[in-house]
């Protein structure tokens, strides 16, 4: 394929502003997750810092919870939920063999709705009273009637966020469903594409939901509405009801995209298939499907009915089995491979150990006997980071290593990758597993001050979190590294790499990726 | 079972040692309580046998995936071999976690189902109504409610700067009037809340349930053996959520017997106290008693945190100004302000000795008495 003939790249701040590029648009959105995950982090460690020791040292306990609050938001909303995107944008035209997305303006668009979306949000922290303050579930009343005049830009944000993704997964769907080169039937889109292509359904059937409890809290506060407000007739619980309805597929919008990467790590540096390909698309659809019948396993103390209990609790404990499906797969497929473990291989491992660990914890949530002593503790807070950290975020590493050669031209730094590797590793388990103990032992979360028995595991946890925040400074600095140089990578990059992108592009992929359709056998 | 997680708990603490280690940490709780109570046994030994479910499912598939790590590695040669199906494991490893699961759904439903059955037998009910920050209490049946707060050692010392001075005071564990139940007796609690959604937990009870405004949740236990139990707020509740625990304890029953004929007692005193008329000096003594409550917000000398909305009342307009206003602001609440709740809940000598405290103390030197029947007449 030659290589220059279609690519007349605009330049100057206009190739970013006016971009209809899918490459030019993942790049911006992989960049504004980076960010984020700064700043997020950055509140993490402030949370961290205050978690020391027990006492109030650094901050108030109203600033501790705008930090909590804020530093969930900016994670799901403008870390983990942003860098997919980039993902898809980059990858999904390139592993279908399609010459870009297929709605390029719209695509501009949703990326440059989040710089708007997040200042709004961000800025709320320099208005007058408090930032958000009442957590990432925002639960009313205490975000309606007592949340403070900043909410009304939150849920302002929170609206952009919404429109923006919805705009996304439509690209996204459209892209998929007639985009494909000829001979790409549905079963034989890489994996990633297919948990991309489910992820979009879920945010197009939840966004709504969650734009439309955030725009009745809206109303509740300024318009005399009561939907929350029991001393209205309204119902507190039925804002549980409808935000988890968003919020547990949104777990998933955040975990299919990595399951996705993960399935084309795995079996490059094992030098072997895909075990059970097929059955991996039916246990992330069923996967998909489940999510919207378990909401209420995250409200399980709010005094539902023993049926709805024991429903929630049957159907939770069935999201098990795809669950598991996928990681014996991606353990057979590991099995007599021939494996090799450059540093993409080494996330990906560690995603697979970790998150399953998180899924033990999220089985043993499930009963709800048990996850009455559970909820709303620490033993939470470790489940949902290993899921969300050494899951989605483990697998946007992978992802991004594994990636990098194909999109820059260049190799990565190996022996910083395998630092940057090994530090997250052992700190992030410093920092997350005693969280498990806190919990079990009753620690509420949420809490800016404990009582002095979980002085230690709190250290521990501190310190973890010190040395994790730290290191990705080290990834920042691999990142560019690449970028401006190193090592040039083959078209191929890794040797058991399959697929088009790594099959019939060059290293770097043009900035336009098939003018004419590839051919797919 | 018992012992093999304690082995693994040990060795887990041990490997943790190496990272942090003071004289607390051997004490350091690390597993789930099995608590006190009939249920709570069941609840730990679900915990526990899932857990080990757990355990052995992630040693079989983390084994597969270190031996994979060792044996099939490139550098030793390996040469990958080329499957990519097989049916038969399929399908076993999709029926056999489901079968694992029904066996693991059965007791759990079954301790479920005993939890949630109603206690209409239960023998003494208690009312709980979850307030930013504090617990109240109503022992329906016996005429009598208080209001459970923060104990003062432990506020005291929030923002201590070491950390001696919060040793040997439950710091953060402890409140000022703690519930008391009688033992091996069923008692019934009611939830409920004032303003936002709070969770009442003890663990050692496995009792957790979220006080909702305009709900009333219900849970029960029975506590076989005298103790005291403690337990803190769950659900995020606004600033001081970390600061209102909840303490329980449990008395045999002549004294707990004892204990609700004093309560009585104190509660017709109280009583009566709305009707008589009282000495500035005396209303000033249970002022600052009752100003606790307020002092979360309004801190211990009166300059409230301005920068969060809560305003001084040291030299304010209303605490200074005219009484009417101060009146209606503490009975009503504030107007614009839902943060500034209504206290028209408390009772007239409370409200009246609070009101007095707040004109006098923080230098606002006022000189007013208010009395329980200038409440009562600031109700109408
Ligand atoms: C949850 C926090 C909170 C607690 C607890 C609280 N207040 Fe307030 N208080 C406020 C806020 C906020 C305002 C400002 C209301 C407004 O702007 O209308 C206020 C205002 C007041 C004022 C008027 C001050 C002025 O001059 O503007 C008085 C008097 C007062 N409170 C008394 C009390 C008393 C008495 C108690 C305890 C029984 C109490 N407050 C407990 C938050 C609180
Ligand atoms: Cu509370």
């Amino acid at each position: 394929m030659s290589e220059d003939h279609h690519d007349h790249k605009p330049t100057g701040i206009g190739r970013w502003l006016f971009s209809t590029n899918h490459k030019d648009i993942g790049t911006m959105y992989l960049w504004f997750s980076f960010l984020m995950l700064f700043i997020g982090g950055g509140m993490a460690m402030i949370i961290r810092a205050e978690l020391y020791q027990p006492g109030m040292q650094l901050i108030e306990p109203d600033f501790f919870n705008q930090m909590t609050t804020l530093h969930g938001l900016i994670m799901v909303f403008g870390v983990i939920m942003p860098a997919f995107v980039g993902f898809a944008n980059w990858l999904v035209p390139m592993m279908i063999g399609a010459p870009d997305m297929a709605l390029p303006r719209m695509n501009n668009m949703s990326f440059w709705i989040l710089p708007f979306a997040f200042g709004t949000l961000i800025s709320t922290l320099f208005m007058e009273g408090s930032a958000p303050n009442f957590g990432w579930t925002f639960y009313a009343p205490l975000s309606t009637t007592y949340g403070p005049a900043s909410t009304d830009y939150f849920i302002f944000g929170v609206h952009l966020m919404g429109i923006s993704s919805i705009m996304g997964s439509i690209n996204v769907i459209v892209t998929i469903l007639n985009m494909r080169a000829p001979g790409m039937t549905l079963m034989k889109m890489p994996i990633f594409v297919w948990t991309w292509l489910i992820t979009a359904f879920l945010l197009i059937a939840v966004m709504p939901v969650l734009a439309g409890v955030v725009t009745m809290m809206l109303t509740d506060r300024n318009f005399g509405t009561s939907f929350f407000e029991a001393s209205g007739g309204g119902d507190p619980v039925m804002f549980q009801h409808v935000f988890w309805f968003f919020g547990h597929p949104e777990v998933y919008i955040m975990i299919l995209p990595s399951f996705g990467i993960i399935s084309q790590i795995i079996p490059t540096f094992s030098r072997k298939k895909l075990f059970g390909y097929s059955s991996m698309v039916y246990a992330t659809s069923s996967i998909a499907i489940l999510s919207f019948i378990v909401w209420a396993h995250h409200m399980y103390t709010v005094g539902m009915p023993l049926a709805g209990e024991l429903f929630f609790m049957l159907a939770t404990m069935l999201i098990a089995v795809p669950t598991g499906v996928k990681v014996f797969n991606w353990t057979a497929t590991m099995w007599r491979g021939s494996l090799t473990f450059e540093t993409p291989m080494m996330f990906a491992i560690a995603f697979i150990i970790l998150f399953t660990i998180g899924g033990f914890s999220g089985l043993m949530m499930s009963i709800t006997p048990v996850d009455f002593q559970y909820h709303d503790t620490y033993f939470i807070v470790a489940h949902f980071h290993y899921v969300l950290v050494t899951g989605a975020l483990f697998a946007i590493f992978a992802g991004a290593y594994y990636w990098l050669p194909k999109w820059t031209g260049n190799m990565y730094d190996e022996t910083l990758g395998k630092i940057h590797f090994w530090i997250s590793l052992v700190s992030v388990n410093v920092l997350f597993f005693p969280m498990h103990f806190l919990g079990l032992a009753g620690m509420p979360r949420r809490i800016p001050d404990y009582a002095l028995q979980f002085t230690d595991f709190n250290q521990m946890a501190s310190i973890g979190a010190f040395v994790f925040g730290g290191i990705q400074l080290l990834f920042l600095y691999i990142v560019i590294k690449c970028i401006r140089g190193g090592e040039k990578a083959t078209d191929r990059v890794w040797e058991g790499a399959e697929g088009l992108e790594f099959e019939q592009l060059p290293s770097p992929a043009p900035f336009h990726s098939f003018t004419e359709a590839p051919e797919v056998k | 079972m018992g012992d093999g997680m304690s082995v693994l708990l040990r060795t887990v603490k041990a490997i943790s040692l190496m990272f942090v280690s003071t004289e607390l940490f051997a004490a350091a709780q690390m597993d789930l309580t099995p608590g006190v109570t009939a249920i709570s046994q069941e609840v730990y030994e679900l915990h526990t046998l899932i857990l080990w479910i757990c355990v052995i499912i992630g040693a079989g598939v983390f084994g597969m995936i270190f031996i994979s790590m060792f044996k099939h590695r490139k550098s030793k040669g390996a040469v990958a071999a080329n499957f990519h199906d097989n049916m038969t494991v399929e399908v076993l490893w999709t029926v056999i976690p489901f079968l694992i699961l029904i066996g693991m759904a059965i007791p759990a439903a079954k301790t479920l189902i005993r939890m949630e059955t109603p206690a209409d037998d239960a023998e003494v009910t208690i009312k709980i109504t979850g307030y930013q920050w504090k617990w109240n209490y109503d022992y329906m049946h016996e005429g009598f409610d208080f209001f459970s707060n923060l104990a003062k050692s432990s506020r005291d010392v929030i923002y201590a700067e070491n950390n001696k001075d919060r040793e040997g005071i439950n710091y953060l564990l402890d409140v000022d009037n703690r519930m008391v139940l009688p033992a091996g007796k069923k008692v019934r609690f009611l939830m409920t809340s004032n303003d936002v959604i709070h969770s009442w937990w003890i663990p050692a009870f496995a009792v957790k349930k979220d006080a909702i405004p305009g709900y009333i949740n219900e849970a029960w236990t029975i506590v076989p053996e005298p103790g005291v139990y403690r337990g803190q707020c769950a659900e995020l509740c606004g600033k001081d959520h970390g600061f209102m625990p909840i303490v329980v304890e449990v008395k045999s029953a002549e004294d707990y017997a004892a204990w609700v004929s004093e309560k009585k007692g104190a509660a017709m005193t109280a009583a009566a106290g709305d009707n008589k008329v009282w000495t500035k000096d005396e209303l000033m003594a249970k002022g600052e008693q009752v100003y606790a409550q307020c002092a979360s917000c309004h801190m211990a000398d009166g300059s409230g945190i301005p920068a969060a909305g809560f305003p001084a009342l040291k030299g304010s307009a209303i605490a200074t100004g005219p009484v009417a206003a101060h009146l209606d602001m503490v009975i009503n609440g504030s107007k614009v302000n839902p943060a500034m709740a209504a206290f028209g809940y408390m009772s007239d000598s409370d409200l009246a000795a609070v009101i007095t405290y707040e004109r006098n103390a923080f230098g606002n030197n006022t000189g007013d008495a208010v009395q329980p029947a200038d409440v009562k007449a600031a109700r109408q």
